[in-house]
């Protein structure tokens, strides 16, 4: 490292820049190679989402048409379809279709299928924002008071119910909510909108917050148990600070940069989890959307949701990854910030989460 | 002093392996021998539907009229076997991936980690759920999606840990002693990683419990009428508040199995912690 920062600047594209006196910062670069390589893996996902629906053992020209319908027929409108050219003709087709967020009709109801999972996309949003805006904020005040008091009986009593709900599958919960709140569940009416009765979100939020809550309380209390073991704490300590000033103004900042990581993780495990906990609970969401589309081989649907998914995705792991270098004064001065060998992966191995 | 703090850890943890042990052996002595055991055919219609509890079948009988104790003994082994066979297949093809790309660096690693990126964009099940639904739900395809869904993990695990071993001087003294890199990534890397992998192997194992159940659950894992808890949950969900057992057994059966797998291998991953706090 220090035979890095004495050597003598390579002439690069920063340099370049930094000359013209563009007023850009060092870590410009960065994000925009970021940026191309998340618009690559999502042009990968989309190739990924296409193939795979290929292989659907049905023809769409013959789930349009109905099991009666003449082999002449269908062949005229395989025709029509375009589903006769090559395989790379017709996904540049599809793609740049999607691009422009045509997914064609949904082959159940022949209506546009994003406009179907859009509408769906806004109740698992409103869902998931719920259980990320309860779960982050209950965390955090556990994961620290738990890192403040490690290996007392609190630690090891919440790290036991952690571990625990950590490793029961989510619809595992799910139907022993169900079963607990049953009356409660009885009186839901489905016709309403799920933010018409509070009930509704509460019980698949619930879960979604099992699901997240061990994980992320994890990821803090071992990214503050860390901080807190550092130099500058005992020197803090030793200066005769306040134990309480000590905890919040010196290690609590310094130990959220790859928590923020974390988040972005938990964001995506919400996401999976939606999928059976939306089924469970019939909440009409992409989850069960996606579930209803793979059972009635609604092509155009299960596509707009994988691949929304996976954009999803892909962008809040961006948003993570530049959130970390703007508040890591260390990542943000560089030109060329390394993530992936940081303390993140290492906490998240500690923390026992993927 | 530090000794004194250690201790309690150290005995919490050889208790978490051993409350882990206890639960998986339990359940593994329902679901391996289970099977040969079931008093009856888990999918012979022997009782009324919903039927209660009786001298014949003491957990009552499911939706359809079998024994569910009958089906509870058998349910088991399907999602047993598919859990190991895809957390191995995912550690070994990882393991392997990660250690190469780590080693060649240049091109090829930045390709992998590209990749991972790619299989990492898609939540977890999505994938699964995806090509399952579209190819058919055969046991060996749902364990090999499994562990594609896996891969990425055990990759990034893998290259990680061998980003930090090729550095040490001990590498490069095989190196220059002129060991093959077959010999030095056998030999030297992959022992150091026989611990953080066997965790990761816990933690997969964790977690295809609840992605293989949930599938079946959805009805896009085991094929009907075969028994398997994640089926029989769903199969009985219509008749939770007329005979909650039915659907209580096999999830309290897959909670159990996935907490005492998770149990050791945190307990494992703990040790580990330590083992390298120590040194």
């Amino acid at each position: 490292m220090a035979t890095q920062a004495g050597a003598p600047p390579s002439v690069g594209i920063v340099d370049r820049w930094q000359a013209a006196r563009l007023p850009l910062p060092g870590w410009f670069p960065w994000l925009a190679g970021r940026l191309l390589a998340g618009f690559g893996t999502v042009l990968a996902v989309s190739a990924i989402v296409y193939l795979a629906t290929l292989a659907l053992p049905s023809d769409p020209a013959r789930v349009i048409l109905g099991p009666e319908a003449t082999d002449k027929a269908v062949a005229i409108l395989r025709e029509q379809l375009g589903l006769n050219r090559p395989i790379a003709v017709q996904y540049v087709d599809w793609l740049r279709h999607v691009a422009v967020g045509d997914f064609g009709n949904s082959l159940d109801s022949n209506v546009p299928a994003f406009g179907l999972v859009i509408e769906r996309l806004g109740n698992s949003i409103a869902l998931m924002i719920f259980v990320l805006l309860v779960t982050a904020p209950a965390a955090f005040l556990l994961g620290v008071a738990m890192a403040v008091k490690r290996d007392s009986r609190f630690d090891r009593t919440a790290m036991t119910l952690l571990i625990g709900f950590k490793a029961v599958p989510p619809f595992a919960i799910a139907v022993a909510l169900i079963l607990l709140f049953s009356t409660a569940v009885s009186i839901l009416d489905p016709s309403l909108s799920p933010f018409a009765q509070p009930l509704y979100l509460v019980l698949p939020a619930t879960t979604l917050l099992l699901l997240v809550l061990p994980f992320l309380t994890r990821l803090i209390r071992a990214s503050l148990t860390e901080t807190l073991e550092a130099d500058y704490i005992a020197a803090a300590r030793l200066r005769g600070l306040p134990e309480r000033r000590i905890v919040w103004r010196h290690a609590v900042p310094n130990a959220l940069p790859p928590v923020i990581q974390g988040f972005a993780m938990a964001t995506r495990m919400v996401l999976g989890g939606a999928l059976i906990v939306e089924v469970v609970f019939s909440y009409p969401g992409i989850g069960s959307a996606l579930n209803a589309a793979i059972e009635t081989r609604d092509i155009p649907v299960v596509q707009a949701i994988a691949l929304l998914t996976a954009i999803a995705v892909v962008f809040i792991n961006l948003v993570a990854d530049f959130a970390t270098v703007l508040l890591t004064p260390r990542l943000r001065t560089t030109t060329r910030p390394r993530l992936r060998s940081g303390t993140g992966a290492r906490l998240r191995l500690r923390a026992g989460g993927a | 002093m530090t000794s004194r703090r250690r201790r309690p850890n150290r005995w919490r943890n050889e208790r978490q392996i051993r409350a882990g042990t206890v639960l998986l052996a339990a359940v593994l002595a329902i679901a391996l021998p289970g099977p040969w055991l079931a008093p009856h055919d888990p999918n012979a219609l022997i009782g009324a539907p919903y039927g209660p509890p009786g001298a014949g079948a003491w957990l009552g009988y499911d939706y359809l009229g079998r024994d569910i104790w009958s089906r509870l003994l058998a349910g088991g082994l399907s999602i047993f076997w598919m859990s190991i066979a895809a957390s191995i297949l995912a550690l070994a093809a990882g393991a392997a991936i990660g250690m190469l790309s780590a080693y060649r660096k240049g091109a090829v690693d930045q390709g992998v980690v590209w990749s991972t990126d790619v299989l990492f964009a898609f939540p977890d099940l999505i994938l699964v759920l995806l090509v399952v639904s579209m190819l058919g739900r055969a046991p060996w395809l749902i364990v090999l999606l499994v562990a594609i869904a896996f891969l990425p993990g055990v990759i990034r695990l893998s290259r990680g840990v061998t980003l930090g071993i090729v550095e040490q001087e001990y590498v490069d003294s095989a190196r220059m002693m002129g060991f093959s890199s077959a010999h030095i990534l056998l030999r030297e890397v992959l022992p150091n990683m026989i611990t953080p992998l066997l965790v990761q192997f816990g933690v997969m194992l964790t977690w295809a419990i609840g992605m293989l159940s949930g599938l079946s659950f959805l009805g896009y894992g085991v094929a009907p009428p075969a028994a398997d808890w994640g089926l029989m949950i769903n199969e009985n969900r219509a008749g939770l508040l007329v005979q909650p057992w039915a659907v209580l057994a096999p999830v309290a059966m897959i909670a159990l199995f996935a907490l005492g797998t998770n149990l050791i291998a945190e307990g494992i991953g703990r040790i580990n912690a330590r083992i390298e706090e120590e040194a």
